[in-house]
C-alpha cells in the first residue's frame, strides 16, 4: 500500500479517516470474479428455463437483462457497496467523503458503464482510472465514488521476549513510529536482515546485540518499564 | 500511556463494537441473537477520538490501521440512509418523473427533434424512391419485415400463444431498455453517442414505415405500433435528451469545474432514468400482450391515441404545484 493511493476524508465526528484507493488491476479481477458468477448463474439458469419452451427463453432474456444492468447495481447498493466479486477482492465502493453509497450513487456509476466500456474491454474507462488521481472511472466522477479496500487488520499485540530498555536518546514520533513498524513486520525479514538492519540504530554494537538492544527499546515504547 | 495498556483497556470496547457492526452489515439477524445497539453511537464517538489519540501519541501504524478500518466501518452503518421505499415511488410517479422531465425540457426537445427529423428524412427519401431502403437493411432483413406486416394478417395473427407473448416480452425488455440505458450513457461522450442513437433509430424506423406503405403493409404496422410506441418512442427520446445533458455538462460546463458540472448533469437526468425504465417496461407490456391482438383497425388506432395523450397529459401536467408558477 502505497501513500499516495490514500485519501483523507474528516468525519463530521472530527475524525480523520484514512481511505487506502484500489487500483485498476484489484477492481479488474473484481469484475473477472463477478463475470464468472454471473455465466455460471446464467448457464444454470439456461438449463432449467430451457425446459420451458419458448416461455422459458423470454425469461432468459430478462434474466440476462437483470445480470447485465442491475447486478453490480443492486448488489451495491443493498450490500454496502460491495458486489460478491468485490467482497472476495476486499474492496468496497464508498462516496468520495466517505459515506456509504447510496441508491442514486450506485445507479449512476453502474449506468455510466458503457461509456466506460467504450471502445472495448474497458478501455476508456482504464485510462481514466489511471489518469485520475483518485482512479475514478468516468461513472465514479459521475456519481462522485471510489473504490476503497476494506481490509480486516489482525492486531493481536505481539510482545518479545527480552526485559524492557529505555532508549538512551530522546525519541520523537518518527522514531517511535518506525521502530514500531520494524517491530511488526520482523517476521517479512530474516535474520540476518533484521540485524543488519538494528545495527543502523548501533553501529558500535555487534549485528546480534544491535537487534537485542533494539528490541529492547521496542518492548519499552510499547509497555514501559517494568 | 504506553500502547500495550491502551490496547488493554479499550480491546473489550473494540470488540464489541466490531459485533455490532457485523450485525448492522448482516442480512437478517435471528430475534433471539440480536444485540443491545443502544451504545453503538456513544462507541463511535470514543472511537474515533481513540483513532485520533493513537495517531498522536505515534502508536503503531498496524493499530492506527485497525482503528481506521474500524471507524470506516462504523461510519458506513452509522450514515447509512435508507427511507422506506414505497413512499419514495409513490412520489416519484406523481410528481418526481413529470418534473424532472420538464427541468431538462431543452434537452428532451433537442433530442426528439434529431429523432423526428431523421424519421422524416429517411421516410421522404423511401416514400421518392423506394429502391433507397436498401441503403438502410439487406435483403433478408426486409424479408423477414415484409413477412411480418403481410396485408392478409400474416403468421402472427391466430397461431401465436401465450409463451410467444412472453418470449416477446422478454425480448424486448432486454433489448429495449438496454438500448436505452447505453444511449444514456453514450451522451456522456460528448454527447455524440445520444445524438447517434436517436439518428440511426429515426431513420430506421422512417425507413421501415415508408417502404410498408410501398408494398402495402402500412395498416398492420401502424395498428402494431400505435400503442407501444407511445411509451417505447418516448423514453428513447427522454434517454437520449438526459445522456444530451451530461454531453453538454462536459462540453460547457458554466461556472462550474467540469467534475462538479458531470455530477450535477448526472443527479439532475438520473430521475429521467428511472421515469425511461418505468416507461420502457410499460412500453414492453403493451408491445407483447396488447400490440399482436387482431382488433379492428378503429379500436387499435383509438386505444393508440388515447395511449400518446394520456402519456403527454402526464408529462406535461403531472405533479405540477398550484401556484408554483406564479411567484
Amino acid at each position: 500500500m502505497l501513500i499516495d493511493e490514500r485519501v483523507d476524508v474528516e468525519t463530521p465526528e472530527g475524525a480523520i479517516l484514512t481511505l487506502s484507493l484500489a487500483g485498476p488491476v484489484t477492481r479488474a479481477l473484481a469484475y473477472g470474479i463477478d463475470l464468472l458468477i454471473r455465466l455460471l448463474v446464467f448457464a444454470v439458469f439456461a438449463m432449467l428455463l430451457s425446459l420451458l419452451g419458448k416461455a422459458g427463453s423470454g425469461l432468459l432474456m430478462i434474466l440476462m437483462f437483470m445480470l447485465e444492468w442491475f447486478y453490480p447495481a443492486l448488489f451495491e447498493a443493498l450490500r454496502h457497496g460491495q458486489t460478491p466479486g468485490k467482497k472476495a477482492m476486499g474492496i468496497a465502493v464508498v462516496h468520495a467523503n466517505g459515506s456509504p453509497l447510496s441508491f442514486n450513487g450506485s445507479l449512476i456509476r453502474n449506468l455510466l458503464r458503457t461509456a466506460d466500456a467504450f471502445p472495448l474491454f474497458y478501455l476508456l474507462g482504464f485510462i481514466t482510472t489511471l489518469i485520475n488521481p483518485r482512479f475514478q472511472r468516468l461513472g465514479d466522477m459521475a456519481a462522485n465514488t471510489v473504490v476503497v479496500h476494506i481490509e480486516p487488520a489482525d492486531t493481536s499485540h505481539k510482545s518479545r521476549d527480552g526485559e524492557p530498555l529505555a532508549p538512551d536518546w530522546p525519541v520523537n514520533r518518527e522514531d517511535q513510529l518506525a521502530l514500531l513498524a520494524f517491530h511488526e513486520r520482523h517476521d517479512q525479514f530474516s535474520r540476518a536482515r533484521q540485524e543488519e538492519l538494528a545495527q543502523l540504530a548501533y553501529p558500535e554494537l555487534d549485528p546480534q546485540q544491535a537487534l537485542q538492544q533494539l528490541n529492547g527499546v521496542t518492548r519499552y515504547l510499547q509497555e514501559g518499564a517494568r | 500511556m504506553k500502547q500495550a495498556r491502551f490496547e488493554q483497556q479499550y480491546r473489550p470496547q473494540w470488540q464489541s463494537l466490531e459485533k455490532q457492526l457485523d450485525q448492522l452489515e448482516a442480512l437478517h439477524v435471528k430475534r433471539a441473537e440480536r444485540a443491545d445497539m443502544h451504545s453503538f453511537v456513544g462507541d463511535y464517538r470514543q472511537l474515533c477520538h481513540q483513532l485520533a489519540l493513537s495517531r498522536e501519541r505515534g502508536y503503531s501504524l498496524e493499530l492506527q490501521q485497525y482503528l481506521n478500518n474500524l471507524v470506516l466501518r462504523a461510519h458506513r452503518q452509522l450514515y447509512r440512509y435508507n427511507p422506506p421505499l414505497a413512499d419514495r415511488i409513490g412520489h416519484f410517479i406523481a410528481s418526481g418523473f413529470p418534473n424532472a422531465v420538464r427541468r431538462q425540457w431543452k434537452w428532451h426537445l433537442i433530442s426528439a427533434l434529431s429523432f423526428v427529423l431523421s424519421i422524416a428524412l429517411a421516410w421522404g427519401l423511401v416514400w421518392q424512391q423506394p429502391e433507397m431502403i436498401y441503403t438502410v437493411l439487406d435483403e433478408a432483413t426486409l424479408t423477414g419485415i415484409e413477412s411480418m406486416y403481410q396485408p392478409d394478417g400474416g403468421p402472427s395473427a391466430d397461431d401465436r400463444s401465450g409463451a410467444d407473448d412472453v418470449l416477446m416480452f422478454g425480448y424486448y425488455i432486454k433489448n429495449n431498455i438496454g438500448i436505452a440505458f447505453r444511449t444514456f450513457a453514450g451522451g456522456l461522450l460528448l454527447g455524440v453517442g445520444a445524438i447517434l442513437v436517436m439518428l440511426f433509430n429515426g431513420s430506421f424506423f422512417g425507413a421501415i414505415a415508408g417502404h410498408l406503405i410501398h408494398v402495402g403493409g402500412d395498416q398492420p404496422f401502424f395498428t402494431f405500433v400505435i400503442a407501444h410506441g407511445a411509451p417505447e418512442l418516448t423514453a428513447i427520446v427522454l434517454a437520449g435528451g438526459a445522456g444530451l445533458r451530461l454531453g453538454w455538462a462536459i462540453i460547457a460546463p458554466g461556472q462550474w469545474s467540469r467534475l462538479d458540472a458531470l455530477r450535477l448533469a448526472a443527479r439532475d437526468a438520473l430521475p429521467t432514468m428511472y421515469g425511461v425504465f418505468l416507461l420502457l417496461l410499460l412500453a414492453a407490456f403493451i408491445e407483447a400482450f396488447w400490440s399482436p391482438r387482431d382488433f379492428a383497425p378503429t379500436i387499435k388506432y383509438s386505444v393508440g391515441a388515447a395511449c400518446w395523450a394520456l402519456l403527454y397529459l402526464y408529462l406535461i401536467f403531472g405533479g405540477r404545484q398550484r401556484g408554483a408558477g406564479k411567484s
